[in-house]
């Protein structure tokens, strides 16, 4: 039998679009939902950081007072991070794993609509610190004292807490879905070491959310308590411990590292093999890579501590190191897929070797600061938020606008013009590597991060000039590709249903997929079941014997 | 272990496509219930935490800061304890007659936990009203009642879930076959138990 055929078709019935939408359990309308939300606060974020970099550009204030940067810097931050990064990549996973895993919708689909309808609520608190006197101002870290009663007595901090808690909550309801949804709704056939590499690297995301998460929650709860209760957990004054926080922050915030970056290396991986024309090198040892990474990730937080003289220097700073080995095992996984391949340089592929190669770069800017001697001199200066942009913005960025190229025809139908793609990509490359390049070599010299200003004599100014140049690049870059989805949305080129000749499930439906997902599913006999559809009569003129 | 029956709705897809992915192994609702308390696990970790790092670094007594009395085991806090042990024991009795499909013996164990969390959380509340300090005395008081009081407040989650399992009993909701929600409630109920065990013993106990 070639398909297990699933008959007979759903009936759908017809009410209002907006109802639709609103009250949607659909995984895939849900999936949207995240995305395009998650691009909103994206956009509102990157003009938090267009401001920011117009008052670095040169010495002086020019724009903003001080208590005004410290908010713009620490909303760019939480927002970034907590709203746009996370759940952009949620958004992917939610659209993308039932349908790669051959299943009808996620675990539960209620508390996915939960889960989602979670964000934009905790997103507007957030924001709306704005609305009552200033929002949260001391940084998207949160440290305590900076963040108690007496320092930042404004509701702002309050809002953000609230906020916080709820997106957490989303997070760990979507968490609990994913896991139940990988290992409860696969299809026939579809054993774990043939998930594709996205599943892999979006369940042990999950189970990193579902772990790390609560601690944080815990946190930002007794913070709450601290500030109106008057407790006293982060109190020296009365018993408490400022430093608490920073380990409580850190337990969640390191393995947070890594819940941003897993599922862009699973984007990645799912594309870098389409446009080479190669299957995934070395699949089993790319699984236990990430199963590895997930793991130490709970053991390093306090490489973000080491300056606190409160920690074992030697074990955090091991462990840290010992990251890049799995993350090296990924990176010599990703080169030998393309070794020899057919490459075609496509938008999406193009964003992957983006991705493969600014995230080579902010990975080793991180194991230079894994060692306490250097991160002694470089802690809280611009090295610092240079490696993380690397990371955040040049790894998981550049993973999420491959992912949109990449999957954009499976939920339209129709693909992104190519040629705005290009110019996208190359306006964006650029620009980032202009915005983020000099804040190392600034660091290096000695500008802490979060000041809104700096001496005119302190030689940072032609570095921080280029550096806001590139930030508004990468803001005119964001045109060629909002015009592209919006035009490619109303009259773009219809493709078909596999446009890339991809591997995996989620092409073996119709584009946009239909509500229940598949009306027949092809065997699944390996991780690349749609390529072996594909040519499954490529080895018919061979005898049994002779077959691979 | 049990199995969602298929619903009514045979011609839907849906359910076509549930039968394709049929079931095996342990109930999806069970399996979201345990991965949901693997987070609270690390949610009540966190406060641990909190409450170790301020007890290892206090300098004097630890303890309720003066004048207020220490914490003791009796008159209060040792009863509730008994009181929520036997819940779980109560709750336990519940699932192993639905497992039979006993349904009334079901009803009466449920109602009995309920009422048995019900007292613990106003038995707590009172507790609270006789220990002379608040939350805002000293870093004792704030993880005192930080941690007690997320405690009590998933008792009281408990019990609106055991309300809940109450209401649709009554209605003949479940069967020997058809009483995962009884399962997943009853998972839950034990381990904000544990929770309690841990809590007991660290605050009464190790100081």
């Amino acid at each position: 039998m070639a398909t297990t055929t699933l008959e007979p078709r759903a009936e759908t019935y017809s009410r209002s679009w907006v109802i639709d939408w609103l009250t949607t359990v659909d995984h895939k309308k849900i999936g949207v939902l995240y995305i395009v939300n998650s691009f909103l606060f994206f956009f509102a974020a990157g003009i938090l950081a267009l401001v920011i970099r117009s008052e670095l550009a040169v010495p002086g204030l020019q724009f903003l007072d001080e208590p005004t940067y410290n908010q713009a810097f620490t909303m760019h931050g939480t927002i970034m991070i907590f709203l746009f990064i996370v759940p952009v990549l949620s958004g992917f996973a939610n659209y993308v794993v039932p349908l790669q895993l051959g299943a009808p919708d996620m675990a539960f689909p209620r508390i996915n609509a939960l889960s989602f309808w979670l964000l934009p609520l905790g997103g507007l608190l957030i924001f709306s610190g704005y609305l009552f006197g200033g929002a949260a101002a001391e940084g998207w870290t949160g440290y305590a004292p900076l963040s108690n009663g007496v320092y930042a007595g404004g509701v702002g901090t309050d809002l953000w807490l609230i906020g916080l808690t709820l997106v957490g909550t989303a997070s760990i309801l979507g968490a609990v879905n994913i896991i139940a949804t990988v290992f409860k709704m696969r299809a026939p056939g579809m054993t774990l070491m043939r998930m594709p590499i996205f599943c892999w690297t979006v369940l042990v995301t999950a189970v990193l959310i579902l772990l790390a998460t609560p601690v944080l929650a815990a946190g930002l709860i007794a913070l709450f308590i601290d500030r109106n209760y008057g407790g006293s957990f982060f109190d020296a004054t009365a018993g408490g411990h400022p430093i608490l926080w920073q380990h409580i922050f850190w337990f969640f915030g390191h393995p947070e590292v890594y819940i941003v970056i897993l599922p862009a290396m699973g984007v990645v991986s799912e594309i870098l093999p389409v446009f080479s024309r190669r299957p995934l090198f070395g699949y089993r040892a790319f699984v236990f890579a990430t199963i590895a990474i997930g793991l130490l990730s709970f053991s390093v937080w306090a490489h973000h501590m080491f300056t606190t003289g409160v920690v074992f220097l030697p074990f955090f700073a091991f462990m840290t190191a010992l990251i890049a080995v799995p993350t090296g095992v990924k990176m010599f996984n990703w080169m030998a897929t393309l070794w020899r391949g057919s490459i075609s340089l496509t938008t999406p592929m193009l964003f992957a070797l983006g991705f493969v190669t600014m995230f080579l770069f902010g990975g080793i800017t991180g194991v230079m600061l894994s060692a306490p001697a250097v991160d002694f001199h470089l802690q809280d200066t611009y090295f610092v938020v240079g490696h993380l942009h690397y990371v955040f913005f040049g790894g998981s960025v550049f993973g999420v606008f491959a992912a949109t190229y990449f999957w954009f025809p499976k939920m339209t139908g129709r693909r992104l013009n190519e040629r705005l793609g290009k110019v996208h990509f190359w306006i964006h490359f650029i620009g980032f590597n202009l915005a983020m390049f000099p804040m190392h070599p600034l660091g290096i010299s000695g500008m802490p991060r979060r000041i809104a200003d700096y001496s005119p004599d302190a030689g940072w100014t032609l570095w921080n000039l280029v550096s806001t140049a590139g930030a508004f690049m990468i803001a005119i870059s964001i045109l060629p590709f909002l015009i592209n989805v919006i035009a490619t949305f109303i009259n773009g080129e219809r493709v078909g249903d596999d446009p890339w000749e991809a591997n995996t499930l989620e092409w073996a439906t119709s584009s946009p997929p239909p509500p229940y997902n598949f009306d027949k599913l092809p065997p699944i006999r390996s991780e690349r079941p749609v390529f072996d559809l594909r040519h499954k009569h490529d080895l018919e003129h061979l005898s049994p014997e002779e077959r691979p | 272990m049990s199995v969602e029956a298929p619903t009514s709705m045979s011609a839907d897809i849906t359910t076509r496509i549930e039968v394709a992915h049929r079931e095996s192994g342990m109930p999806t609702p069970l399996v979201g219930m345990l991965l949901f308390i693997a987070s609270e696990v690390m949610f009540f970790g966190g406060l641990f935490a909190a409450y170790f790092n301020a007890r290892a670094g206090f300098v004097g007594e630890w303890g309720p800061p003066s004048p207020a009395p220490e914490l003791e085991i009796l008159p209060i806090a040792l009863p509730l304890t008994v009181i929520l042990l036997t819940s779980s024991l109560t709750m336990q009795l519940g699932v192993w007659a639905i497992r039979r499909g006993d349904q009334g013996a079901m009803r009466f164990w449920t109602a009995i936990t309920l009422l048995l969390g019900i007292s613990f959380v106003a038995g707590q509340l009172y507790d609270y009203s006789t220990l002379g300090f608040g939350i805002s005395d000293g870093v004792f008081g704030t993880v005192f009642y930080t941690l007690t009081g997320f405690h009590g407040a998933h008792v009281f989650g408990g019990t609106v879930g055991l309300t809940i399992l109450l209401a649709r009993a009554t209605q003949g909701q479940f069967s020997a076959r058809n009483h995962v929600a009884v399962e997943a409630i009853s998972i839950y109920w034990h381990f904000v138990d544990v929770v309690w065990i841990a809590l007991f013993t660290t605050l009464y106990f190790l100081r």
